[in-house]
């Protein structure tokens, strides 16, 4: 080995912690940006796989009923590949573990042969067989929350008749990888269950031989999806088509599509910060090992190294711990991915999730992780390798002081004598100070942005199910009913309150923007469901007029004052324009509202509802849970406190263990700055501190000295990184504003303060460490040395 | 007359320091020749250091030419005078200069690393009487012997001139002569052109040459005619 190399090695030996601490911070950022892109990958690798082998269309339509004659003609537009007519309908099933009741979606699937789109995945058991009527395959989420296997059965109310769907098997399908109901903003694997059922038989038991209400249909790669769109919508108009969309509008698609956006934006925030640290850790390290090697690298250069020899000499630090950081990191990201991985494989339902590790990302990796450390170390080196070797000869001409701002503002006198100097000298060195500070105010933000989520979830999950929906119960009717219905519903036992709303689906337009959207006639003063604007201030719905998700006011980009053309997909289909009114803040979905009397004079109908919200007596629920099961008009019931409970339970945990790493990061980001900083500050002050004390200070004089210039450099970094973490989580939310759900940026005191407590604490740690450095000064050794 | 090794002239060196500028040189005409020990003596802040400095490559002058066996050193490029330090120089520094976390053998083979054809470490470092010494680290050496240690790691590469800054500055008189010693040995058994600058005109004793400089410029050059053997010199 040559001599340089182990002048390298032995001098990285010497400063082991401070080289251990930036290698995790490095390890850290690789791990996150390892993680996040090969789970990206591999999700979404294996989403492409399973849609092109099992097939997933490309447009999905409902429809009130048309005849299976029309199949021909749907095969013939332009760039259809290939048609699947389905009947899909929800009924009510009666679960003996549960006395509310749950909500099953049964689609039809050929007998005889197996889909010819979105072909299933059978988990276990067999496909359905012809002949016989009481067959179902079930979905695995719904299996797996009831424990149900082949041969159990299952009760369900089929048109208002009790009957027993026999589970021959259970499967998964490329349309529900992610299972939750369209409409639904917190998916519930008890309460929401998908079974596929022959369809001679289910087409008998709704009364469909011969028709159909469902059409998906896979479009050839050429295939202009928009033009598809029209035409399909224009042949099922007459058959209450209620428009037809694409993957982006199809809910499981549509979360699966979210969650690699989200997995990309942290692959990129989380290493961008992490690597951010490295790079001014190794700028303030590689600064003060260059300046106590001056007379070095004089010698070096006297001996005919070349200033390159030198530069690369000192980029070698660089290349040793953004080598060793990212191989350690790699190997963190690939465990915490395959975690990652089996926690998804939970969510989402894949025939295989299998995780995979590109190389090409171990790549990049290392690649940007070098980038950073070379560009932290670039001044420093570079510096090293321009120094003249006569002048570096010479020992550095001493700072001078000049006075600092707090002899200008003539605060010295108030101040002791310690504290005046802490103060000094971390003014004399403000680019030192500023990294410093910024370094530890990004542990700060690490821990905020990683608590952000809960807060806001919190917040979410309180103001969408206290403050908006108030209802214990909604129902949905198999038809639209006349307004009698509430009364009926108010004699059902417990009942206390019972406000009708009305279901149209429609699609609005703006110039040339529009979406489908369905519109939610409510009554006047409606106390159940309640709308808020921005301000979370309550909003009445209008006599006339709309009120509209901000968000879908966003995507139509229509303000208040202006009129959509709203083109209703039901019934008579009318279509008018109506005036936007106001504006709503919502937080899943995009949706609009008007006065039922509005909309039901729309629709040219009496007073008409397809909803009801309830509340109930809580004593009595078990009752009305079953008059509402047995009930011939109720199509599906939601039960608000169920689907709450079961939500928090799956994320609590995942939460925690979020929480959990974060913590870990922003400890080591913490720790790795204080620690470094301070072993900075003891390099370039032992000769100071010596000598205090040897003119008679003691220990806790010195080390008074040189932990308050920590205390402050922390107390300054927690406001700053505060700050700094609200920003990063504006991004966030921003990153995951999407149609289907938005989070709002909630940072609660709790989160601040715990912010600023974990990294007071990783602070302190950090300071102790060093603490005892200073206690183990070697007082003679340090003066004698010539610096 | 011997050859000359090195011939400057007119060298000139200003220093800017701030609105200040300090003239370090003021117009140098300076021969070392081929064989020669030459002792530069002068006050402290004489130029000296300076002076040495430029004719080893290791500084530029403001103005005037430096010759090295008859050809003009190229001041301009710093690749040429990094070739220059290279492969013909041998700089000893008053404080030595050591790298710290190297043993003695590694401090030398530092140079060896990149010389055309060094000595090993081994034998540069029996040359300098440190043949046992070969795995102390700097710290576990007496001043003196870091001293012989910088010296075997500058003449280690065989070269052509040897520089020495001040090589005695941080040391006691007997142990300043035991490096004066070695600092003789090798210019007679080696032949190897050498420079040693001290304020100490006792050390001059043992020149074939004294050059002494005051505020910049020679005051005297002249042979010596008695050089005597470092051995038998005293302060
Ligand atoms: N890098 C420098 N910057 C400014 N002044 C310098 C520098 N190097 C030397 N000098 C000045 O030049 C003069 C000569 O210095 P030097 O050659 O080191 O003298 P000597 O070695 O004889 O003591 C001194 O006044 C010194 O202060
Ligand atoms: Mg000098």
């Amino acid at each position: 080995m040559l001599a340089i190399h182990r002048k390298l090695l032995r001098d990285l030996a010497h400063m082991k912690g401070q080289v251990v601490a930036i290698c995790l911070v490095i390890a850290c950022g690789i791990a996150t940006f390892v993680m996040s892109l090969s789970t990206l990958a591999s999700l979404q690798e294996t989403r492409e796989v399973y849609y092109e082998r099992y097939r997933f269309p490309h447009l999905f339509v409902s429809l009130k009923r048309a005849p299976e004659t029309l199949r021909q003609r749907l095969e013939e537009i332009p760039g259809v590949r290939a048609v699947e007519l389905r009947i899909v309908s929800e009924v009510t099933l009666d679960m003996p573990s549960m006395d509310e009741p749950a909500v099953g979606r049964l689609i039809s699937i050929p007998e005889t042969h197996r889909p010819r789109l979105c072909n299933l995945h059978l988990r276990a058991g067999r496909y359905v067989e012809a002949g016989r009527d009481d067959e179902v395959i079930v979905s695995e989420a719904f299996a797996d929350a009831h424990e149900l296997k082949p041969g159990d059965s299952v009760t369900a109310i089929l048109n208002g008749r009790l009957q027993t769907l026999r589970i021959v098997g259970v499967a998964l399908s490329p349309e529900y990888v992610f299972q939750i109901r369209g409409g639904e903003m917190l998916p519930d694997d008890r309460r929401f269950g998908v079974f596929w059922m022959g369809e001679t038989a289910l087409a008998a038991a709704f009364d469909m031989t011969g028709a159909f209400n469902n059409v998906m249909v896979s479009l050839m790669r050429s295939a202009a999806e928009e033009d598809a769109i029209k035409r399909v919508d224009d042949l099922l108009e007459p058959y209450g088509g209620l428009g037809a969309y694409g993957r982006d509008e199809h809910v499981s698609d549509r979360y699966l599509s979210d969650e690699i956006r989200s997995l990309r934006g942290m692959g990129m925030i989380a290493p961008a910060i992490f690597l951010s640290v490295a790079a001014l850790l190794l700028n303030i390290v590689l600064g003060r090992l260059i300046g106590t090697q001056r007379e070095q690298i004089a010698a070096l250069k006297a001996f005919g190294y070349s200033n390159c020899d030198v530069g690369r000499h000192y980029l070698g630090f660089v290349l040793v711990i953004v080598l060793t950081g990212s191989l350690i990191g790699t190997i963190g990201g690939m465990l915490m991915a395959r975690g990652l991985t089996r926690a998804y494989a939970e969510f989402y339902r894949f025939p295989i999730l299998q995780y995979r590790l590109d190389a090409s990302i171990v790549v990049l990796g290392f690649a940007i992780a070098l980038s950073a450390g070379v560009l932290g170390a670039l001044i420093a080196v570079r510096r090293a390798a321009k120094l003249p070797p006569a002048e570096a000869m010479r020992p550095e001409p001493p700072k001078s002081f000049r006075d600092t701002l707090l002899e200008r503002l003539g605060l010295q006198r108030l101040l002791p004598p310690s504290t005046r100097m802490i103060l000094r000298n971390l003014e004399r060195q403000p680019v030192k100070t500023t990294l410093s500070i910024l370094g530890i105010a990004l542990s700060v933000s690490v821990l905020v942005l990683g608590n952000f989520m809960e807060d806001s979830l919190d917040y979410l999950i309180d103001q969408q199910f206290q403050i908006a929906q108030r209802q214990d119960v909604s129902v949905a009717l198999v038809e639209p009913a006349s307004g009698t219905i509430v009364h009926d519903m108010t004699h059902l036992p417990g009942v206390i309150r019972v406000e009708p709303i009305r279901g149209v689906a429609t699609r609005m337009r703006f110039g040339h923007r529009s979406r489908r959207v369905g519109i939610t006639g409510m009554p006047p003063n409606m106390q159940l469901y309640q709308l808020l604007d921005a301000k979370r201030q309550r909003l009445e719905v209008p006599p006339e007029g709309l009120l509209i998700s901000d968000k879908l006011a966003r995507i139509l980009e229509v303000r208040p004052g202006q009129s959509v053309t709203v083109e209703v997909l039901q019934e008579e289909r009318p279509v008018r324009d109506i005036p936007i009114v106001g504006v709503i803040d919502d937080y899943s979905g995009l949706a609009a509202y008007m006065s039922l009397d509005a909309l039901n004079h729309l629709m040219h109908e009496g007073e008409t509802v397809s909803g009801l919200y309830l509340t109930a007596d809580g004593a009595n629920h078990k009752q009305l849970y079953s008059e509402l099961k047995s009930s011939p008009h109720v199509a599906s019931v939601t039960i608000r406190t169920g689907m709450l409970q079961t939500f928090r339970e799956t994320m609590g945990e995942n939460l925690l263990r979020m929480k959990a790493w974060n913590v870990f990061f922003a400890s080591v980001i913490a720790i790795g700055v204080v620690y470094n900083s301070a072993r900075v500050s003891l390099s370039e002050r032992s000769r100071d501190l010596a000598t205090l004390r040897v003119i008679g200070f003691t220990r806790q004089e010195i080390s008074l000295i040189l932990l308050g210039e920590l205390a402050v450099l922390t107390l300054v970094a927690i406001p700053v990184g505060l700050l700094i973490g609200r920003g990063l989580g504006e991004l966030v939310a921003l990153g995951l504003d999407t149609e289907l759900y938005r989070i709002p940026l909630v940072i609660t005191p709790k989160t601040y303060g715990f912010a600023a407590v974990v990294t007071l604490i990783a602070s302190v740690l950090a300071s102790l460490i060093v603490r005892r450095r200073l206690d183990q000064l070697d007082l003679v050794a340090v003066l004698k040395t010539r610096e | 007359m011997p050859t000359a090794v090195f011939e400057a002239r007119q060298i000139t060196k200003t220093y800017q320091m701030g609105e200040v500028e300090v003239q370090a040189l003021r117009g140098v005409d300076l021969d070392l020749f081929e064989g020669e020990l030459t002792v530069l003596l002068g006050l402290s802040g004489s130029g000296k250091s300076t002076l040495l400095n430029i004719l080893g490559g290791l500084d530029v002058p403001t103005s005037g030419t430096v010759r090295y066996c008859g050809e003009v050193l190229d001041t301009d490029d710093d690749a040429t005078l990094t070739r220059f330090r290279r492969e013909h120089v041998g700089f000893v520094f008053q404080f030595y200069n050591l790298i710290p976390s190297l043993t003695a053998r590694e401090n030398v083979a530092l140079i060896t690393d990149i010389a055309e054809k060094p000595l090993t470490p081994e034998e540069a470092l029996q040359l300098v009487g440190l043949g046992q010494r070969l795995d102390h680290f700097p710290a576990q050496l007496s001043g003196g012997e870091q001293q012989r240690v910088a010296i075997a790691r500058a003449i280690a590469k065989q070269p052509h001139v040897l520089l020495c800054d001040e090589p005695t500055g941080a040391l006691d008189a007997s142990t300043g002569i035991v490096v004066l010693e070695v600092i003789e040995r090798i210019n007679r058994e080696l032949g190897t052109t050498t420079a040693v600058i001290t304020h100490n005109a006792i050390i001059g004793q043992m020149a074939d040459r004294i050059v002494r400089l005051s505020e910049g410029h020679i005051q005297s050059a002249a042979a010596n005619p008695q050089r005597r053997p470092a051995a038998e010199l005293s302060w």
